[in-house]
């Protein structure tokens, strides 16, 4: 586990106390609490820097630079298959997993390249969450499911008073506070999505990565989310892949657009605060697809 | 499939579509009515093969089958024989087994699946842990003989006759275990990693929770295997006529299986009437550890719905 070091000024100081030159640490700003809002509101939480990934030789992403703002929602959008899930399983190096994946350029969390050698990607991923499109809690109780990220991740206060705040801060605390020790599987599957979001703010993400988090749920549900969603953007940041462009437009800040080239590779077109894109883009093909000529 | 009331007519096609379609309903209801006709009959001839068994066993053994039977001690008199020493026995060797079988299987199959990496190795490994579940079991009975009885001078104790039926199972435990792991799906892995877990986190906290009721229901499954063999046992050691309770690391035991071989081999009718009572108890055994299996299945999967 990596151990993150910092000096009070909330920088790094790679040689304190440690026996081996300590490797380049995720800087933490350990001193903010989670009541302060944004307080380096101008600094982006994650920047991607000329970043193409591939599956072998397959290049799937091409060439993409962008910077994801702090305590902002911002949507990716585009057409099946141009790569937004790609990218948002790149940034918390989920695609570790999959065989043959590989990057080129950098992608740059708080400061620190994800994909440098020193960082441990498990480290990385209890500080960028992620929520998956469909709702996949653990056969466990409603207790544990919120329960499993903090004790596997050695939290070392009260994992009751976690729970709580955890399921209150997702909008669930109400419905399932008299059957915390029910099967999660019991819950609809609006509630089983608002849990797997409790579980991971549980583990007191920076970054929480959503895709599409919603198409599995019906409009009510949606709705829900989408309200979470708003009241979370004050503690977390979140970047959310949909296909839904009605919920880009309603429901995030900043969006970005990726389509698909003709190398079949995702690039970037065009990024933005979201009134902007969706009512005055610059480009062409943004307004195509906006405008639903294709998609 | 229900029939439309006979108020509504039936729909007619087109005459362009009735030109090109010879439905021909009968015809084609009739292969279905005899597929299962046969399906009926098939199963129809395997209950009444257990049924005959289980007539057959209960009629010569029922009278026979009192406490003292239980409780008793083989004896050249068939009427004070009884099973108590066998019984012990096979429970003795049943669990022992599944002490052995159980981490060394569990163990083998999540590094199979979670661990290894997909090469040409590994597929042979698991190819290769197939076949030994296939291989008969005497010569399970024969390799136990030269390595556990001989090489490891473990000599005719139980200890070896476990360890022999621990090779024997050992194939099913892992392919039943393999097959439990593999069912759980990836977005729960997924989930796990996603939170911060290693991988050994993943495994031992999302995977192995969730595969435990195929993993102990493969486990019991095959300890009531082992507790039915017969053919290993007589080679590594069991012996057919003991009245005392075994020790383990000490020679003389013997297990139901063999106590109801030996009895069913001799000609006296009265002898072939214990063993039918014995078979009871074995039956009754094996039933008993099947629902036990069914159980924990039950109870481990509480929480599981997919």
């Amino acid at each position: 586990m990596l151990n993150p070091t910092t000096t009070e000024a909330g920088g790094v100081d790679p040689s304190a106390a440690r026996p081996t030159p300590a490797p380049p640490t995720i800087r933490i700003d350990v001193a903010r609490t989670w009541s302060q809002g944004s307080a380096d509101a101008a600094e982006p939480v994650v920047e991607l820097d000329g970043l193409s990934c591939y599956y072998g030789s397959f290049r799937a992403i091409r060439d993409v630079s962008t910077s994801i703002q702090r305590n902002r929602i911002t949507a990716l959008i585009g057409p099946s298959g141009c790569g937004k899930s790609t990218l948002l399983r790149t940034m918390n190096r989920m695609n570790d997993l999959v065989p043959g994946f590989r990057v080129e350029g950098r992608v740059v969390f708080e400061g620190t390249d994800v994909f440098d050698r020193s960082v441990d990607a498990v480290a990385l991923r209890r500080l960028v969450g992620m929520v998956f499109q469909k709702p996949n809690p653990f056969p466990k109780s409603i207790f544990d499911n919120v329960a499993f990220g903090p004790r596997i991740n050695g939290y070392r206060g009260d994992v009751s008073e976690l729970v709580e705040a955890s399921l209150r801060r997702a909008a669930l605390w109400d419905e399932v506070k008299d059957k915390l020790k029910h099967s999660a599987l019991a819950l609809s599957g609006g509630q089983q999505q608002r849990l797997c979001i409790a579980r991971t703010i549980a583990v007191e993400p920076e970054l929480i990565l959503m895709d599409e988090p919603c198409s599995a749920l019906d409009p009510r549900a949606t709705l829900q989310i989408e309200e979470l969603m708003e009241d979370l953007k004050e503690r977390y940041t979140i970047l959310i892949v949909t296909h839904n462009m009605q919920q880009a437009a309603r429901a995030s800040d900043h969006t970005i657009f990726l389509t698909m080239g003709d190398d079949r590779a995702g690039y970037l077109v065009e990024e933005g605060p979201t009134n902007a894109i969706f009512t005055n883009p610059r480009e062409r093909l943004t307004e195509e697809y906006v405008s639903g000529r294709f998609g | 499939m229900t029939a439309l009331p006979s108020s509504v007519p039936t729909p007619q096609p087109s005459a362009a579509t009735a030109a090109r379609f010879e439905p021909d309903l009968a015809r084609r209801k009739l292969a279905g009515t005899l597929f299962l006709g046969a399906a009926i009959f098939a199963i129809g001839i395997a209950l009444l093969v257990l049924v005959l068994l289980l007539w057959d066993v209960f009629t010569r053994g029922l009278p026979y089958l009192d406490w003292d039977f239980i409780t008793g001690v083989p004896s050249r008199r068939p009427a004070n024989a009884g099973v108590w020493p066998a019984i012990l026995g096979s429970l003795y060797i049943g669990v022992i087994t599944a002490v052995i079988t159980f981490p060394i299987g569990v163990a083998a199959a999540l590094y199979l699946e979670e661990y290894a990496p997909r090469s040409r190795f590994t597929r042979l490994l698991r190819t290769n842990i197939s076949n030994l579940a296939g291989v008969p079991s005497i010569i399970y009975g024969v390799f136990g003989l030269a390595l556990f009885v001989r090489a490891l001078s473990l000599g005719y104790t139980l200890i070896s006759g476990a360890l022999t039926l621990s090779l024997l199972i050992l194939p099913v435990v892992i392919i039943a275990s393999m097959e439990a792991v593999r069912a759980v799906p990836d977005s729960q892995r997924e989930g796990a990693y996603a939170l911060g877990a290693t991988r050994w986190q993943m495994v031992r906290q999302a995977v192995l929770p969730a595969a435990a009721p195929g993993i102990m229901t493969g486990i019991i499954l095959s300890m009531a295997r082992a507790i039915g063999e017969t053919a290993p046992l007589i080679l590594v050691g069991a012996v057919t006529f003991v009245t005392y309770p075994p020790n383990p690391v000490q020679g003389g035991y013997t297990v139901l299986p063999i106590q109801i071989f030996q009895w069913a081999s001799r000609p006296q009718e009265a002898f072939q009437a214990i063993a039918a009572s014995a078979i009871i108890v074995l039956l009754v055994l094996l039933l008993i550890l099947n629902m036990l299996a069914l159980y924990l299945r039950a109870r481990l999967s509480r929480h599981l719905q997919w």
